[in-house]
């Protein structure tokens, strides 16, 4: 696989414009102050069991601070990962640039590779920057790394899925905003339908459990590495990937 | 090395190109050429494996464009219309990714890039952002990410334009610099180009081919027969008359006279160089020659005629089948 020269490319991309330096600043003001808030009222919680010891029985801290913390994440996620995603194909499409680089001595696959593994490497660094707030925890208490790492490899699969979509779905126009609005208006679709189960019946209500994406990051939050959560992302990513291929091969045929 | 037969494409009821054939020979350098619309763009985008014919097949460097797109890409340099670039790359990074990208090793790469920024003159503006350069810039950025990799084939779309006129002179001795060991198909609206340039002329209008050849073949096919127009002063005599008794001559009009000299438009058979007889008439005649000069033989006139359509294709092509 020659995926190397376009990741390289796309890294220079998000470094040289200020896409990088904007979702980073944004997603870190907003996670910590998800994070702010969520300590300080757990340690106001913490504070108050003094008084009624019956009460500190749950108080965990990855289940109180970290836990809330990842889902926090994980929904500002749906919307910042559309915008890392809907230049990726679109924006080569408008200027034109598309027309060089599928003429270029290199497959579909690895084109496809290259700026999907550049997406996701920029994701990556976004969240290791996160690992700031476990380890501010950390410094004041002791905590148990082993569901703060599942929480992460959580935030991770989640974040795999939604890059795909979003590649999926820029690959499919040539118009950035439509890309990023489509993509945004997928993962959300995917996140409540969820909520359906509650009032279908039968087989349905397993089904529309199963397709709903947060559900399946609350069992990596209590430290749980569920197969059927791994599945889930796993099919996700790879059928996503497979149709941006499809859609690509398509353009060779349409012209 | 570039061979195309019966090429058809359609954007849905549109036919862009009507069974286009044609074959360009290893190290020549044939210009493309057609008014806007004719067709050019899509016959290039064929060839440079960006989408597929209709009908038809192409073949370059000895592969299919269609089923061995891969093995004609890893031979081909394509300067698409208009030269899209990442306008937020500085040029260096920009035609790094490309020599990479083309499968130059590392250890050559450097040196590979910074050649083919001296060739285009862009090597000055190497750490400037591709978005921050000028159009003729830009467009020489363009022929250097399709030269870099040393390709066999070059398919450049309309390569000169938007620069000014010494960059054009620059480029197209550059683009001359080629032939011999690269085998380059370039369209263009401008016709001196092709006389500059090119090897050979194919001429295509509203998606088929009305002409194909050298220029000097093209000029003699369009133009069985030489003009010549000639102005003398102080004849008091029949010049017509006079001119059309010289053999070879096969036909004489007079043109309008103007501050006292007498024009003719002389036509002889293209073998036969009349215009030493023409001089001795004159001169035995005591006239005084003001002009003499050879009219309407250029490329541009055989362009007009075949794009207008005016007479006959030059060559014979195929009457039109109808949509199979």
């Amino acid at each position: 696989m020659r995926w190397r020269p376009v990741f390289k490319k796309e890294m220079r991309l998000y470094f040289g414009s200020p896409v990088a330096y904007v979702v980073f600043t944004f997603f870190l003001l907003i996670s910590g102050w998800f994070f702010s808030q969520i300590f300080l009222f757990y340690s106001d919680a913490s504070m108050r069991s003094f008084m009624q010891p019956q009460m500190g029985q749950n108080l965990n801290v990855v289940d109180n601070v970290m836990r809330p913390l990842f889902t926090n994440m994980s929904v500002v996620l749906l919307f910042f990962i559309p915008m890392l995603t809907m230049r990726l194909f679109a924006e080569e499409k408008k200027a034109g640039t598309m027309e060089l680089l599928l003429t270029y001595p290199i497959r579909d696959g690895e084109v496809l590779a290259g700026k999907y593994l550049a997406a996701l490497a920029l994701y990556l660094i976004l969240l290791a920057l996160t690992l700031l707030y476990p380890g501010l925890v950390a410094y004041f208490t002791r905590v148990e790394w082993g569901p703060i790492l599942t929480g992460y490899l959580g935030l991770v699969l989640t974040g795999a899925v939604f890059l795909a979509v979003g590649v999926l779905i820029s690959s499919l126009t040539e118009n950035q905003i439509v890309a990023g609005f489509g993509t945004f208006g997928v993962l959300i679709g995917f996140w409540v339908i969820g909520w359906g189960a509650e009032f279908a019946g039968g087989n349905l209500r397993g089904v529309l459990q199963y397709l709903s994406i947060g559900d399946h990051l609350d069992g990596f939050t209590r430290g749980l590495i569920d197969t059927k959560d791994l599945v889930y992302y796993v099919t996700g990513v790879a059928l996503a990937l497979f149709l941006t291929l499809r859609s690509l091969d398509s353009k060779r045929w349409k012209g | 090395m570039i061979q195309v037969d019966n090429l058809t494409k359609r954007y849905g009821p549109v036919e862009a190109i009507h069974d286009v054939s044609f074959r360009v020979d290893e190290g020549r350098i044939v210009g493309f050429l057609g008014p806007n619309g004719a067709g050019k763009s899509t016959t290039m985008k064929i060839l440079a494996c960006f989408m597929p014919a209709s009908g038809g097949s192409a073949r370059v460097a000895g592969y299919d464009v269609f089923s061995q797109s891969l093995e004609v890409r890893r031979r081909i340099g394509y300067l698409p219309e208009n030269a899209p670039l990442y306008p937020e790359l500085s040029v260096a990074s920009y035609l790094d990714f490309v020599a990479e990208i083309k499968g130059v090793g590392r250890a050559a790469r450097r040196g590979r890039v910074a050649d083919v920024m001296d060739r285009c003159f862009v090597g000055d503006m190497q750490n400037r952002l591709i978005g921050k350069l000028s159009k003729g810039y830009r467009q020489r950025v363009g022929l250097a990410q399709a030269l870099l990799g040393d390709p066999e084939v070059l398919i450049l779309d309309e390569p000169t334009i938007g620069l000014d006129p010494r960059q054009i002179a620059e480029i197209r001795t550059l683009i001359r610099s080629l032939a011999g060991q690269h085998t380059v198909i370039l369209s263009t609206h401008i016709l001196p180009e092709v006389s500059m340039v090119c090897d050979g002329v194919i001429i295509i209008n509203r998606g088929r081919i009305v002409a194909q050849g050298t220029e000097s073949e093209l000029v003699q096919q369009a133009f069985p027969s030489t003009r010549i127009e000639l102005r003398v002063a102080g004849a008091t005599d029949d010049v017509a008359g006079a001119v059309a008794a010289i053999p070879g001559v096969t036909g004489v009009q007079p043109i309008a006279a103007r501050d006292g000299s007498v024009g003719v438009l002389v036509e002889a058979a293209r073998e036969r160089d009349v215009r030493p007889e023409l001089v001795r008439l004159v001169a035995g005649k005591g006239w005084t020659l003001q002009e003499m000069h050879q009219v309407g033989m250029s490329l541009e006139e055989v362009f007009m005629r075949a794009v207008a359509g005016e007479q006959e294709p030059l060559e014979a092509v195929p009457a039109a089948e109808e949509a199979r």
